[in-house]
């Protein structure tokens, strides 16, 4: 029952975030009162902590190594790249804004694509004379629904990388073609859904062209091909991205004219604030865990990764992670389905895709928010949960259909 | 006279030739955009969604502000286009509303069709501008954006319909009063 309140407590934080404090303030303190209080020996935190260290350190590496291709131009010359493609069509620009989440949240993680992208590529569309509504939308979609491909895409698919038992390419075999029919799905969606916004006709302006930040992308390459290559070695992704993020935060802090503060905005770009965070959700989520809730979530889930296995896992990692988040939704179901890989890959179709119902991340932000805005202003529009309501149970669909022929095919599993 | 000139991304260029057109000089031209915010809130809300990640870097924000940019240098590209007095009117909301709101007192509404273009018909107004059509509290001068459609767009009409209403023979059914038959005097 303390570990229900426990949850709660530091959810609802999490949710309301009072004074803009940041959700550690509240997720830390309750990880100390549910090892102090019992709920959790001392030696399971500790592995919990241990468990979690590489994935928290691959979250900071990863956070950085966005903040500095932002800085090296990258997604500035991704938005030059799709307005130039786009040659002044909507549909054009939407085709190219697709390829470019898709990617961005493949290789910088989805945090890159909802805070770095979105803003260049709705600079982009109105630089380009489009409605931007389509393209904004589509880079929040892909954020979640695009994370399948690789397991540092989300910080779901690194929490349960370790449970699939597969390789680093492993894993993006077993979710291309996932990943590929969501993308399908989602595009469909999205031409049906906005077809008049993007029917509008737009006068193309000429474009500059920005030059390719040849050396930021470089080291991207290499870092991609640097996870793949060092995991079968045994060396955690997390040293890989740092060790891209330091071969470019050099250069860039060498240059700078104050170094003192370009060093200090690489280090803050790390949010060691949120790392704490997903330290104590994983103690608090184990305090649960232990009592009782492995139990409920077991007599829930299916044991064959057999279609209707698939679809129930994928459905009820969807419907948590709608109803709590999909982080603690991740903690809780993969240490239940571990046993079968099949299953653990269809819970993070669920987590990952899911959070595109309510798109706040879960029901209990969604209320909240709009708490929020009734006080400052009218309700926005409901175009974003209609777009869910509509592509998220046909990319759930799609991807364990998908999941399904992959298992089928797949010598690895 | 009072012209309001409804300025929509992709569209506006058409909006403002006409109204150069068709204002006489005397008109006072008021050049209106309005800024959703609903899209800038959207994506606040899809990083609230991303739990955990505090409130810094909010891209909501940052799109926000790219929208306000994006919008004084399309309404600073209508002005120089229009190059006759003219003068900026900013507003934020629901744009059907706003810009309704916005024609309260003009005499003549320029808005541009923004659906598809390529058939004469009425998907060729999108949502909000089929509001703003229909709730015009003024003249309303409905301009394409491009070379507007031929006239052999419009689909032919559907088989059942193919005379109007008032033309066709008359429904089967009892002959008008006054022109039916007397009824058989009662015995």
């Amino acid at each position: 029952m303390w570990a229900v309140l426990l949850l709660a407590v530091v959810l609802a934080f999490a949710v309301v975030r009072p004074r803009g404090l940041p959700e550690a303030t509240a997720a830390v303190p309750a990880a100390a009162i549910a090892i102090g209080g019992g709920l959790v020996p001392w030696a399971a935190a500790r592995d919990e902590m241990i468990m979690l260290g590489p994935t928290v350190g691959f979250l900071a590496a990863i956070l950085v190594l966005a903040h500095l291709a932002d800085a090296w131009g990258v997604f500035a010359f991704a938005g030059g790249l799709a307005a130039r493609a786009s040659r002044g069509s909507p549909t054009r620009l939407l085709t190219v804004v697709f390829a470019i989440a898709a990617a961005v949240t493949a290789v910088l993680s989805l945090d890159a694509t909802v805070v770095l992208l979105t803003p260049v590529v709705f600079a982009t569309a109105a630089a380009a004379g489009v409605r931007a509504r389509p393209q904004v939308y589509a880079c929040t979609h892909l954020a979640n629904a695009g994370s399948l491909l690789l397991p540092v895409a989300n910080l779901t698919n690194l929490l349960a990388f370790g449970a699939t038992g597969l390789t680093f390419l492993g894993f993006a075999g077993m979710m291309a073609l996932p990943w590929l029919a969501v993308l399908a799905v989602e595009y469909a969606v999205f031409r049906w859904f906005f077809a008049g916004d993007l029917a509008t006709p737009a006068r193309p302006a000429p474009v500059e062209p920005a030059p390719a930040p040849r050396f930021a992308l470089a080291v991207l390459a290499l870092t991609l091909a640097g996870f793949a290559a060092a995991e079968p070695m045994g060396v955690a992704p997390a040293w890989i991205a740092a060790a891209g993020a330091v071969v470019l935060a050099v250069p860039l802090v060498v240059r700078a004219p104050d170094r003192r503060r370009t060093a200090w905005e690489v280090a803050r770009a790390t949010n060691p604030l949120f790392c704490f965070f997903v330290f104590g959700l994983g103690v608090v989520v184990l305090a649960l865990r232990r009592h009782g809730l492995d139990d409920l979530i077991t007599s829930l889930t299916p044991g064959h990764a057999d279609l209707l296995g698939l679809l129930a896992v994928a459905g009820l990692a969807a419907l948590l992670a709608n109803l709590v988040n999909n982080v603690p939704a991740t903690l809780v179901l993969v240490p239940v389905v571990a046993h079968s890989p099949g299953l653990v890959l269809a819970a993070l179709i669920g987590v990952n895709v899911g959070p595109n119902l309510t798109y706040v991340g879960s029901l209990a932000t969604l209320l909240w928010r709009r708490i929020l805005h009734a006080r400052d202003q009218p309700p926005a529009t409901s175009a974003f949960l209609r777009l869910g309501a509509i592509s998220v149970p046909a990319c759930l669909l799609a991807a364990v259909v998908a999941l399904w022929v992959a298992l089928k095919l797949s010598t690895v599993l | 006279m009072k012209v309001v000139v409804w300025l929509a991304e992709g569209t506006w260029q058409a909006c403002v030739d006409a109204a150069a057109e068709v204002a006489p000089p005397s008109a006072s031209i008021a050049l209106l955009h309005v800024i959703d915010p609903a899209l800038a809130s959207d994506v606040s809300d899809a990083f609230a969604g991303l739990v955990g990640r505090g409130t810094r870097g909010d891209p909501g924000a940052a799109v926000g502000a790219a929208a306000a940019r994006a919008a004084e240098q399309l309404l600073a590209a209508a002005a120089a286009r229009l190059d006759r007095p003219s003068s900026p009117v900013r507003r934020t909301g629901r744009l059907e509303r706003e810009v309704v709101a916005a024609a309260e007192g003009a005499d003549l509404l320029v808005v541009a069709r923004d659906g598809p273009v390529s058939r004469l018909g009425p998907r060729s107004l999108n949502p909000p501008t089929r509001f703003v059509v229909d709730h015009a509290p003024c003249a309303v001068l409905l301009v394409w954006p491009t070379a507007p459609p031929a006239v052999d767009t419009i689909p032919p009409p559907p088989p059942h319909k193919a005379t109007p209403p008032h033309k066709a023979a008359p429904p089967k059914k009892a002959a008008p009063p006054h022109k039916a038959a007397p009824p058989p005097p009662p015995h």
